[in-house]
């Protein structure tokens, strides 16, 4: 059984900046990842962040990555591993992993899991059929891999993620027929809704699916208006011939482990699905489980890589490993993230937030 | 279709490969996910549910959602969206749960 001070579960934002940090404070740390790339979904994004300089403002998710991966091969002291599962955390500590075709055991002191969240679906005839995607699909099938997912697609959800995809899909060659949201009102930021309008492509708000058709795939998909019960409204069907269908109708947290482990777990709308009740230091209701990113709540990748910074920092003082600027990164990482928390678009995070915080920290 | 021009992105060169899908000579990229390949060559359907026979594509191409299941080399239930091609893989479309012997 291999020993290790802090094992992290997950190298996407959250985690390999919480890898980061803890081992610059000293401690020996395992990093896992379960795909065979670090970066999670940074890796696929192509727009430049907002936020300050410390989260890397103006600049693109893939470039960030590349960044975080060469601090971490600067510290001799993390031993990353890919392909990696983690499987399940037991009582006695122990962690159990799937490394490619292996299986083995893990007793770290600490362990921080910053598994991510997975894509939401949504209900209507015919969504299984192929060329229905997840907007994450989209953007790892273009992005990493330069393949386009369809000629024409049509977009589902005009938050951030819908906006960002539908004008990705545009820079990779691809027509998009138009957004349709069903809340009354665009939610992505304005600069990125203006951006794709301005191209040409419709933002349709209060609109919903009525079905997809297709025989051995996706050949178009019928939308409708809904009132302001939510209600579809016969008569309003509009066609749209597409070989895509993308969904971008948000994320639910991964945190499968956590509740194996006993962690003491909420269902918070505001934050995406279950979530575990944690304290300021991202420690949850088990003794030596931490989170980050989007398993403790479904936010933007600047608030996953402070949350890793904040983990990572209070995982190793909870060890005794100890820095000379120890208590100034952990003050820098909680006013940062108070920041990003304060834009008004932040108020549903916040609002989640307070219904699973417990009393405070270190 | 594979992106001819990106105005940001670079992608990496990789070596073409062959491989066969249902008993057809496909060609991909060394490395890619098998999913990737596939849908450049234009395949969508990939595998058939177990109850109603209905295709299936790919929907979260990270190893999530077990919509992309098929049988590779003869092993059933490999998730090609995370599995990294190789030349001479025997790539099948597979039906319901697949067959383990």
């Amino acid at each position: 059984m291999r020993q290790t001070d802090i094992a992290i579960v997950g190298a996407g934002p959250a985690g390999l900046m919480a890898a980061i940090q803890a081992a610059e404070m000293g401690a020996q740390v395992l990093l896992l990842e379960r795909a065979n790339e670090l970066g999670g979904q940074l890796i696929k994004q192509t727009h430049k962040f907002f936020g300050s300089r410390e989260e890397y403002a103006g600049e693109r998710g893939f470039e960030i990555a590349h960044k975080l991966m060469d601090q971490l091969v600067q510290l001799s002291n993390v031993t990353v591993w890919k392909n990696a599962t983690a499987l399940g955390y037991y009582p006695d500590g122990v962690l159990s992993v799937k490394q490619g075709n292996s299986f083995c055991l893990v007793k770290p002191k600490k362990l921080i899991v910053a598994t991510g969240a997975s894509e939401k679906t949504l209900a209507f005839p015919n969504n299984d059929l192929p060329g229905i995607y997840g907007a994450g699909a989209v953007q790892t099938l273009m992005n990493v891999y330069g393949v386009k997912p369809a000629d024409r697609v049509l977009m589902v959800g005009a938050g951030n993620i819908g906006v960002i995809v539908a004008y990705q899909l545009l820079q990779a060659g691809v027509e998009v027929a138009a957004i349709i949201e069903a809340a009354p009102k665009i939610g992505a930021y304005w600069v990125h809704a203006s951006k794709i309008q301005r191209c040409g492509v419709p933002i349709l708000t209060g609109h919903t699916i009525k079905k997809a058709y297709g025989t051995d795939r996706l050949s178009g998909v019928t939308v409708c208006r809904l009132d302001e019960k939510w209600n579809q409204i016969p008569g309003t069907e509009q066609d749209f011939a597409v070989d895509g269908l993308c969904l971008a109708v948000g994320l639910s947290p991964l945190t499968e482990l956590l509740w194996q482990a006993g962690c003491k777990m909420e269902f918070v709308p505001e934050l995406g699905g279950y979530v575990p009740w944690r304290n300021a230091d991202l420690l949850t209701t088990h003794h030596n489980i931490y989170v980050a990113g989007d398993v403790a709540g479904v936010e933007e990748a600047s608030a996953a890589m402070v949350e890793g910074k904040l983990a990572g920092l209070a995982a190793a003082f909870a060890l005794r490993y100890q820095s000379e600027n120890f208590a100034a990164l952990y003050h820098e990482a909680k006013s940062q993230l108070n920041a990003l928390r304060s834009a008004p678009v932040s108020a549903k995070v916040c609002n989640g937030l307070c219904k699973v915080m417990l009393g405070e920290a270190v | 279709m594979r992106i001819a021009n990106h105005p940001i992105l670079e992608f990496p060169q990789r070596e073409t490969v062959k491989f066969v899908f249902d008993g057809k000579e496909v060609t991909g990229l060394a490395g890619e996910p098998i999913a990737a390949a596939l849908h450049a060559a234009g395949v969508r359907s990939l595998h058939h549910s177990s109850r109603f026979h209905r295709p299936r594509g790919l929907f979260c191409a990270i190893g999530n959602c077990s919509s992309c299941l098929m049988t590779v080399d003869g092993v059933p239930n490999v998730r090609i969206c995370v599995e990294p091609l190789r030349a001479g893989m025997q790539v099948e479309t597979q039906e319901g749960k697949g067959k383990l012997v």
